[in-house]
């Protein structure tokens, strides 16, 4: 609170006076995210300091509105963007300014800017220089928030430190590979059209088609053997196009993978009820597992793939997708072979399960092919 | 089935992992909005850019920006901006005062009239020692400015050199009038054990100086009040502090003074009034937050929170400007005893006044820690410093075991 005094030109004044800090300082807050070569941030600026340096308050009433600042919004971007230099690996990364907002802290209202930017090469250490208001207020400070995939940093700046280094590190071979793998098993766990193609697939591994009709298999081996090649197939299928598609060896309009996608489970769902592929199933997975790998390429294009670990992220998104499978064929199974014999399976989950994923998965075919929604996949 | 499972909970944590972090993001950086009106005020300024103290700043600032080597310019546009960060308690104001001094900043010797405005913006920040070089070059220099003086007086009692705040002080004396020399000696004797005879020097001298300035009224009055305290007379110190908030001026460490005054009396329905319209104001919003937890008052949460978020930026840029103040906070609004006493000791290696002894004091009783107050005891003992509250918290902390 105190200072030693107040420095009245009645000089004994000084002797203990004042309520110095009575406010908080000046402080702006930085938030920077590094992703691969990727920069992303948030800066909130006070919107006195804003003021003092280049001046909102346009009308002079002492009242700062939404439509000063937002009149402001190229200015504060050019001002505060310049007093901010971003550099990786002894090159620039320049940033823009993507969005304007206000937020209110303890002590008053800020501009918020969100911004973006990249770096020419995959960012391992990041230099921030930052110099906002260092010429008007020597005791105005930055506080940095520098988040990463190894971890999150704060950092303060002011003009003694306006120039630091912070090393972002790599990840780990390891934190990376079981991060793709669980982006693997979480696409399958949310990804009900896949789930949906291979059960289709699944229902009849437990019954036989036979003189026009379908009955439970006497032993479970070969009830075993049908969904291992099954899965096998599929597998290598998907792994196949997802790797192509990810190398960017191949690649195809996603309206047609997904439409295929829905096509793939409306057909193995409609020919369990009118058989007219049996025995060979595994061929179905095949081909239709090669489409399947397209849609997995794209949600793997989606997260962003590490150009210096491209192995390792391909490698365990699929090694996690094939978790994800496993682990719906190996509950399915046992419960399947258990109930096959019985009308509730013949009838209700196999007959009434297939026709209601011919249903969905149809859904789904007329939305994703004429860009539409009907309900949600 | 297990595999299933497993991967099911798997997937619960990381949604509530990710709801966790979420939820901590927004605690750090509330949410932003883009609002619906333009015509929204979002910020007060301070000051109009109408107002004369407005122009004569924005005329001085394009003075030196038009010559920033204009020192006299730049040394008024410095003071300018000091006087503008004691009335509103801004330390944004120390730091324009300082950009305005920026050719002289870092030099090793710069002209007298920098050394002591340098000493001065330096001693805002707690660069008590920076402060204090700079402060003795300039009376080495200029061994009659009573400004210099009266700042190495000022830093000396913050930090209980009081051998050396008397000689600043007797320094003063060949130089400045009768009130200000009586009042420096007055200042000290009051803090060191002779409270009584310092308030009938310092009533007396200003009775006679004839100065009724209300800056130099509201300094006197608030002296008075304090060593009245000092030797146990409530009802004389309550006269003083009234009739110094009746003064024209405002004046934080009055009202500071004076509402803790109330708190101590038990009668926090008289401070709420008083510092209703002060919350802008870390110190007085600490003050008015006691007073309404003591009365149950529905504005205490919000009031605490406040405070709370404001400790948490502090402590975010990293500056221990607010210790005493935190630690009372904790102490008594967060019922957090260890973090107040650790906060109160760091505070106490810097600062060492009354006030600051006192929150020491009382966190250490409230641990049962009289070793951690052992530098406050001693000082108690040294000082001969005669309130008797604090006296009867060392006694108590004296007594206290863990």
């Amino acid at each position: 609170m105190k200072s030693a005094g107040r420095g009245l030109i009645t000089v004994v004044l000084a002797l203990a006076a004042s309520a110095a800090f009575a406010h908080k300082p000046s402080d702006s807050y930085l938030a920077v995210s590094v992703e691969g070569t990727e920069l992303s941030g948030q800066w909130d600026i006070a919107l006195r300091d804003l003021d003092f340096a280049i001046g909102i308050d346009d009308n002079g009433d002492g009242d700062i509105t939404w439509g000063e600042v937002k009149a402001h919004h190229a200015d504060i971007a050019a001002y505060a963007l310049a007093r901010l230099k971003l550099r990786s690996g002894g090159a620039d990364c320049p940033v823009r300014a993507t969005e304007f907002l206000v937020d209110d802290h303890s002590d008053g209202a800020y501009s918020v800017m969100r911004f973006e930017g990249a770096c020419p090469a995959e960012v391992e250490t990041i230099e921030i220089s930052y110099s906002l208001f260092a010429d008007l207020d020597p005791q105005h400070k930055g506080l940095l928030r520098l988040e990463h995939g190894s971890g999150t940093r704060t950092g303060i700046f002011s003009p003694e430190r306006a120039t630091q280094s912070f090393e972002l590190g790599r990840m780990s071979a390891l934190t990376q590979f079981l991060d793709y793998a669980r982006e693997g098993v979480w696409h399958i766990w949310i990804g009900f059209d896949h789930i949906l193609f291979l059960l289709s697939l699944l229902l009849p591994a437990v019954l036989a088609f036979g003189d026009g009709r379908w009955r439970a298999v006497e032993r479970f081996p070969p009830a075993f053997w049908d969904v291992f090649k099954i899965v096998t197939s599929f597998t290598v299928a998907h792994s196949i196009t997802l790797s192509l598609a990810a190398l960017g060896v191949i690649s195809l309009p996603s309206r047609l993978v997904e439409s295929a996608i829905a096509s793939s489970v409306v057909l193995a769902a409609l020919n369990n009820v009118f058989p007219l592929v049996h025995g060979r199933r595994w061929m179905v997975a095949f081909f239709f597992g090669l489409v399947h790998g397209f849609g997995f390429a794209s949600v793997l294009r989606d997260l962003g793939l590490p150009q210096n670990a491209l192995l390792i992220a391909l490698v365990g998104f699929n090694l996690g997708v094939e978790g994800g499978q496993l682990a719906v064929v190996s509950a399915f199974l046992p419960l399947a072979y258990w109930l096959r014999a019985t009308w509730l399976y013949r009838r209700l989950v196999f007959m009434g399960g297939s026709l209601a994923i011919v249903a969905v998965a149809g859904t789904w075919l007329v939305e994703r092919a004429f860009n539409m929604k009907i309900i949600t996949p | 089935m297990s595999t299933i499972r497993t991967y099911t909970i798997g997937t619960v944590t990381d949604c509530l992992r990710a709801l966790a972090l979420a939820s901590l993001a927004v605690a750090a950086y509330a949410a932003p909005y883009v609002p619906s009106d333009d015509s929204r005020v979002l910020e007060h300024l301070p000051v109009r850019p109408s107002d004369p103290i407005a122009r004569e700043l924005r005329k001085l600032r394009a003075d030196l920006a038009a010559s920033p080597r204009n020192r006299a310019t730049a040394i008024r546009l410095a003071e300018r901006y000091f006087a503008l960060a004691n009335a509103e308690g801004d330390p944004r104001y120390v730091g324009y005062a300082q950009a305005a001094l920026k050719p002289w900043w870092d030099l090793p010797a710069p002209p007298l009239d920098v050394l002591v405005m340098r000493a001065i913006l330096k001693q805002y920040s707690h660069d008590f020692s920076g402060a204090m070089q700079d402060l003795t070059a300039a009376t080495r220099e200029d061994p009659e400015n009573a400004r210099a003086w009266s700042w190495r007086a000022a830093i000396d009692m913050v930090q209980a050199n009081y051998e050396q705040a008397r000689k600043d002080c007797l320094a003063l004396r060949k130089i400045v009038s009768d009130l200000y020399a009586v009042g420096c000696i007055a200042y000290l004797d009051g803090t060191t054990g002779k409270a009584g005879a310092a308030y009938r020097a310092l009533s007396e001298t200003f009775a006679l100086s004839g100065d009724d300035s209300p800056e130099m009224k509201v300094w006197v009055l608030t002296r008075l009040a304090e060593m009245s305290l000092r030797v146990g007379n409530v009802k004389q110190a309550e006269e003083n502090f009234r009739t110094a908030y009746f003064e024209p001026i405002n004046d934080q460490f009055l009202l500071a003074a004076y509402a803790d005054f109330l708190l101590d009396q038990e009668r926090p329905d008289e401070v709420i009034p008083l510092l209703v319209d002060w919350v802008r104001s870390d110190i007085l919003l600490l003050r008015l937050a006691l007073a309404e937890k003591a009365l149950k008052a529905p504005k205490a949460g919000e009031h605490i929170e406040a405070l709370r978020s404001r400790f948490e930026a502090a402590a975010l840029r990293g500056d221990k400007l607010h210790q005493q103040e935190e630690a009372r906070f904790n102490l008594y609004l967060l019922g957090n005893k260890e973090k107040a006493l650790a906060l109160a000791q760091e505070n106490w290696k810097l600062q060492r006044e009354p006030r600051d002894a006192r929150i020491l004091l009382e966190a250490a009783l409230a641990m049962k820690n009289p070793a951690a107050a052992q530098g406050t005891l001693d000082w108690l003992e040294r000082s001969g410093h005669e309130d008797p509250g604090l006296r009867a918290t060392a006694q108590r902390l004296k007594a206290s075991k863990r």
